[in-house]
């Protein structure tokens, strides 16, 4: 008769942390940045069809980096999630905090409860509207494969090396700053993952929540736009 | 409860009926139980046709229940989405939320599927929505839109009529429904040509619905004394816009005394 081998709760979920950590550290970051105007996704993503960022809802936006099926799927969740939820109530009590913590829920019940961990880590950001009262701050809000959450002003990076690209920028963000030179600072942050070689637009993958836009405030910025932006 | 899902499809009325149907008012039901038929609002008189570049969708404002009032400004054209806009006419409350689930529908499966359906996709889309109806119909929440849009593929505006079991004919230069759908066709088809232009356009919606109104009792046309004007919008390549009621007022008042030389 074999017998179970027995494995002490804190060694499972050191192991547990560490396979989803190797899992996430192998794809690439993804930076968030509040500029003037509302709020800018940015990563590198050779694919031009699978995308790391998304739309949720009129001001929420989403992006994972890990595995893309994984974080995909959280995504499909989280427009569902909001749908309903803006067509059970109204789109204005469609807020990115519950939603984060829902995800924060979710992803930390698979962690503790399943042999296989999310291999994802994902940012839900929400662009503020200073036209309603309890919406004029910007949110930005992190979850990680274990489900804890934190919220950042200004900035943010998921994925691999948070705290290489974070200290840059630490070092250079400014608030206000117009598009142009939020998405060259995107850039030049995700370049230093990329030991500074240069990531041309094409293979850049870059949203916007636009404060000025009617309604649905998510846009993507196709590569031409980029190209023209970056002047090369 | 985020992951509790029964759906993973990209349609929103699916993933109502599957996995929050408390959500989803099933009128064909209730009607079913009605002891007798529901004398629920009901909206008029809307209409659409070709432009040069995109179409024009336009409606009164007037429901009325029976022989009263029972809103002197409703809204019966909305924008389903960027390009595509819906005209309801008949029973309000099953229509205006048919309309509401539509745009849902449309921009949850562009967020789910990362593309947008083609406008024709749309159409059917809403040909569906009107079948299910089909029970409550039969109790007399009939609903019978307009859904039209410019489609970007094609570059040209396109509209569709449905009738009451969801049957979709597309046609190819202009539409009423509602109670004074029949006058407003009338009034259109004398001045409808191909290649109209917006301001054209306009004009003929306007006259269309005073037409509308001055036969048939029950729609509004345009309410002077309360500044009640009816919703036109456009949708073309540039996307969706409304007729500013400023322009409507103008082009009544010429109309307005335009009749009233002829004596």
């Amino acid at each position: 008769m074999s017998m179970p081998f027995y494995v002490s709760p804190e060694q499972l979920m050191q192991d547990k942390a560490e396979y989803a950590r190797k899992g996430i550290a192998r794809g690439r970051s993804i930076v968030t940045l509040e500029y003037a105007d509302g709020m800018l996704l940015m990563g590198e993503n050779p694919s031009a069809s699978l995308s790391k960022i998304g739309e949720i809802y009129d001001r929420i936006g989403f992006a994972g980096v890990g595995r893309f099926s994984e974080f995909d799927q959280l995504r499909k969740i989280g427009v569902r999630y909001a749908d309903v939820k803006g067509y059970a109530y109204s789109r204005e009590d469609v807020r990115a905090k519950a939603l984060a913590n829902s995800y924060s829920q979710a992803i930390g019940d698979v962690f503790t409860r399943e042999m296989k961990p999310l291999e994802v880590e994902i940012v839900v950001v929400e662009v503020s509207d200073p036209r309603f009262e309890g919406h004029e701050k910007n949110s930005i809000y992190r979850v990680q494969f274990d489900g804890s959450i934190s919220d950042h002003a200004g900035y943010c990076v998921i994925g691999g090396s948070v705290e290489n690209l974070e200290s840059h920028l630490r070092a250079s963000y400014q608030k206000d700053q117009p598009l142009g030179e939020a998405l060259q600072l995107g850039r030049s942050t995700l370049e230093r993952a990329n030991g500074d070689g240069r990531i041309p637009a094409e293979k850049l993958e870059a949203a916007i929540l636009d404060r000025n836009r009617a309604e649905r405030k998510f846009r993507r910025l196709p590569a031409d736009e980029l190209r023209g932006i970056f002047g090369a | 409860m985020l992951f509790r899902s029964n759906y993973a499809g990209s349609s929103f009325s699916e993933l109502l009926d599957l996995d929050h149907p408390h959500l989803k008012l099933d009128f064909a039901e209730l009607a079913q139980k009605a002891a007798q038929p529901i004398q629920a609002p009901h909206g008029t008189t809307v209409l659409a046709f070709k432009l040069d570049d995109g179409v024009l969708v336009a409606g009164d404002r007037l429901a009325t229940s029976g022989n009263m009032v029972a809103s002197r400004d409703v809204e019966k054209v909305f924008a389903t989405d960027e390009r595509s806009l819906m005209a309801i006419a008949g029973a309000a409350g099953p229509a205006i939320e048919m309309a509401r689930i539509l745009r849902i529908e449309l921009e949850h499966y562009e967020k789910i599927e990362g593309e947008a359906l083609e406008l024709e996709g749309k159409a059917n889309k809403l040909s569906q929505m009107i079948r299910q109806n089909l029970p409550a119909a039969m109790q007399g929440l009939v609903v019978v839109p307009i859904f039209a849009g410019y489609d970007v593929r094609r570059r040209t505006g396109r509209l569709w009529k449905y009738d009451v079991t969801g049957g979709r004919y597309e046609e190819t230069e202009l539409e009423c429904s509602g109670s004074g759908g029949i006058i407003a066709k009338e009034s259109l088809k004398k001045v409808w040509r191909p290649g109209l232009s917006r301001a054209e356009g306009v004009r003929a919606a306007v006259e269309a619905l005073m037409d509308a109104a001055d036969e048939d009792r029950a729609t509004g046309g345009v309410d002077v004394a309360r500044g009640i004007y009816p919703i036109v919008k456009f949708s073309t390549a540039d996307g969706i816009e409304d007729v500013p009621e400023s322009e409507l007022a103008e082009v009544y008042t010429a109309i307005a005394s335009e009749r009233a030389n002829r004596g």
